[in-house]
């Protein structure tokens, strides 16, 4: 058994078994990471490269760990303070990193597509850590993760995503993966954040009445306000889209059942979850972050496992 | 179906699997200060028979049993990517004797990697190597076995599979 892809570029490249094979992986890694030595030697012969043009701390940290916790060598890049600024390409700057013998790339840009760009016309291993308002392939595999482990499993289950899901590349790895595993989904938001006719390209329920999604779903993965993606206004004040689209404790105090809150970081404290909420037992958001390294370890192992076989 | 041969019929199996139980027994009577290990996967039904057995003959032992997967210390894992089984050891083997235990013995090389696995968890007092088919002149590490169910000669382009169903036996054959 092994991934069908040689890169990790989108969950919409993935087939149900593919995901079923990182998630089943991963579970072994969390293993490896309760034991007194959280490393194995299995990448000791791989380089990776840690490319990031756009700002991050929790992927960029849970990248770097999972090699490291792999025995990996590890490079890492940030686009400001290097040769970017003096107006090298992005092909270029890879071309220059992947001549010194390297043998993979996370990559995180925020243009849509620069990882499939960059796969066409480049041998090494690609993982998207996020492209744009695309995908972030690694972080729906994580969510998948953790609300497998609350829940047992994905078929059948109801997800809300809640929030900016025109500018969020979770909401659309989230939409893939959720529906290739068989779960339901709802998005819920402002309708000036929820792309029109989404329901029909995707089979996914819409609301714009948060009150209604959060009765309706097991889980409730509430996403991040995109301010530095938008350059128009599309809701009237981060107050006015906290008192009618965030999540608060009130509204979850008066639901019948106990549902899961998930937040792929960073939060907006206030915006669109509140801090009584986000540190609330309802809260599984550290849950996620610790299954970060175990996922990313995951499709590390997996993928490099494909170098040979290549070539 | 030519070239196969049943080198232990289940009866023979079985009386094998508790001469080594006796022998493990007769070394490390009471298991104070040793845990038994078995190697997944193959390892884990020779393992599961032979904790269990001893527990029928000895019901008073307090056995430290648990289960290693060896996947991702692997030296061949870049050609065939193999599917990760899950690793149980409840207990610290810190200063403890451990007795590894897989099915067949061939190149050494998966011990090799049990090893590794072992030491990630710990510093073992000992490691002992029980084997239920040990193929000899085959090994390509210095690796030898302290308890061994059977030795048997082959050549390369054969295989031995042990089966644990209905009809439990040992058979050697050609792999072409």
């Amino acid at each position: 058994m092994q991934l069908r892809t040689k890169h990790l570029l989108g969950i919409r490249d993935l087939i149900p078994e593919d995901i079923q094979l990182i998630l089943d992986t991963a579970r072994q890694f969390k293993e490896v990471l309760q034991r007194p030595i959280k490393k194995v030697p299995s990448l000791r012969d791989i380089t990776v490269v840690n490319l990031f043009y756009e700002n991050s701390t929790r992927t960029r940290i849970s990248f770097e760990l999972a090699e490291k916790r792999l025995s990996a060598d590890t490079i890492n890049f940030s686009a400001s303070g290097s040769s970017v600024s003096k107006g090298e390409t992005l092909l270029d700057t890879v071309n220059n990193i992947l001549s010194m013998k390297v043998d993979m790339v996370v990559m995180r840009h925020s243009a849509t597509g620069a990882p499939h760009f960059l796969a066409q016309h480049i041998p090494a291993a690609i993982i998207n850590a996020g492209d744009g308002i695309n995908e972030h392939p690694t972080q729906a595999l994580l969510d998948a993760l953790s609300i497998i482990e609350k829940l047992g499993q994905l078929k059948g289950k109801k997800i809300a995503i809640i929030g900016d899901i025109m500018h969020s590349r979770v909401a659309l790895s989230n939409i893939y993966l959720l529906s290739k595993m068989g779960a339901e989904i709802t998005l819920a938001g402002p309708p000036t954040l929820i792309p029109r006719h989404i329901q029909e390209a995707f089979g996914v329920n819409v609301t714009y009445n948060i009150k209604e999604a959060l009765e309706w779903c097991d889980v409730a993965n509430v996403l991040r306000i995109q301010l530095e993606r938008q350059n128009q206004v599309l809701f009237s004040s981060l107050r006015e889209y906290n008192q009618t689209y965030g999540v608060k404790k009130s509204l979850l105090d008066n639901l019948t059942k106990q549902i899961l809150i998930m937040h792929p970081g960073p939060i907006n404290r206030g915006v669109e979850l509140d801090s009584d909420v986000a540190d609330s037992g309802h809260s599984i958001i550290l849950d996620q972050v610790e299954n970060g390294v175990a996922v990313r370890m995951a499709v590390l192992y997996l993928l490099s496992g494909r170098r040979e076989a290549n070539a | 179906m030519q070239g196969i041969n049943t080198i232990m019929d289940e009866q023979q199996l079985k009386l094998t699997l508790k001469r080594l139980s006796h022998e493990l027994i007769e070394n490390h009577y009471p298991f104070t200060d040793t845990c038994i290990i078995g190697i997944q996967p193959r390892g884990v039904p020779v393992s599961d028979y032979i904790t269990q057995y001893m527990l029928e003959v000895h019901p008073e032992l307090n056995l430290r049993y648990g289960k290693l997967d060896i996947t991702f210390y692997r030296d061949d894992f870049r050609g065939q990517i193999h599917i990760p089984s899950v690793t149980d050891l409840p207990f610290s083997i810190e200063n403890k004797k451990v007795i590894l235990i897989d099915d067949v013995l061939y190149t050494g090389r998966t011990i090799r990697a049990a090893m590794d696995a072992l030491l990630d968890n710990g510093r073992a007092q000992k490691v002992e190597l029980c084997i239920l088919v040990d193929r000899k002149f085959s090994r390509e590490l210095p690796i030898q076995p302290d308890y061994v169910g059977k030795s048997i000669d082959s050549i390369v382009t054969q295989k031995v599979k042990v089966f644990w169903g209905d009809e439990k036996k040992v058979v050697l054959y050609d792999s072409f």
